[in-house]
């Protein structure tokens, strides 16, 4: 069985909820456990805000606001793009941003290395949606975006019974 | 669902108590940066204990919270503990090597 879908929203740090909750919804009709679709969530918020913040810089949330409502007026305009496709027990997820690229994939990749030090992020991203997707491919150029492909068998079975 | 609000943060002793939301990611962490910093500089803590019982989800953000937290108060001899996590939650805290650092406390 094949079924696709695709999502494409405005890059704000509000809709990184609803990116993981949508991709988990589309999910879970292919039955897969509830480690995986957590997995599954992880690895879309990764991307997604990596999109965000890094494709669009739009960081507004991340000091200076003091409890204040955030200041809207300058977020950068762009939109992230999410696809899946279900094919059998294979998903594969697609998102894409025409943001400002990544220059040093290589170094991106690395466990704990940012850009952006001064938002106290970890520099995990790509090592969660590693070590949480089967599959990890990146894809970017600089000034014209970044794509992001993972795949994941669904209904392995749970990594919960496998640890213990 | 349930927003954090500044209700979520209590200094008890000299322990920063911080209730995190169901949901941990890049949108909430810097309300939960901006309070926990506000209170570290303003009261007397020595350590911090992030408390998971509500939480449901946290991707890398989370950890860039409990690690810049953890620089923040490890110079000055305070600790970070972790309680109630779940086990997803836990996963996280496994894959990303933060619990060599932080003190998870079975619950």
């Amino acid at each position: 069985m094949k079924n696709e879908m695709e999502l494409l929203f405005d890059a704000i740090s509000d809709n990184e909820g609803f990116a993981r909750v949508a991709v988990s919804a589309f999910v879970a009709n292919a039955d897969p456990t509830l480690e995986e679709l957590a997995d599954i969530k992880t690895a879309v918020s990764e991307a997604v805000t990596n999109s965000i913040i890094h494709g669009y810089e739009n960081l507004y949330g991340y000091g200076g606001t003091k409890g204040q409502p955030a200041d809207r007026s300058h977020i950068n305009p762009g939109k992230v793009r999410v696809q899946c496709l279900l094919e059998g027990d294979m998903l594969h997820i697609q998102v894409t941003d025409n943001g400002r690229g990544i220059e040093n994939l290589e170094k991106a990749m690395e466990p704990l290395f940012t850009t952006k030090p001064e938002l106290e992020r970890s520099g995990m991203g790509f090592a969660f949606m590693e070590a949480f997707m089967d599959d990890l491919e990146v894809e970017s150029q600089p000034g014209k975006g970044t794509t992001v492909r993972m795949k994941k068998k669904i209904g392995v079975g749970d990594w919960i019974d496998r640890e213990d | 669902m349930e927003q954090i609000t500044t209700e979520d943060f209590q200094v008890i002793d000299n322990c920063l108590m911080i209730r995190l939301p169901e949901e941990v990611d890049h949108h909430r962490a810097g309300f939960i940066c901006e309070n926990a910093d506000r209170l570290l500089c303003r009261e007397n803590v020595c350590n911090i204990v992030f408390d998971f019982e509500n939480t449901r989800f946290m991707d890398s953000s989370g950890i860039g919270i409990i690690m810049g937290r953890h620089r923040k108060i490890s110079c000055f001899g305070g600790r970070v503990f972790c309680i109630h996590a779940d086990r997803q939650i836990r996963r996280i805290l496994t894959i990303s090597g933060l619990e060599k650092i932080v003190e998870v406390l079975e619950s």
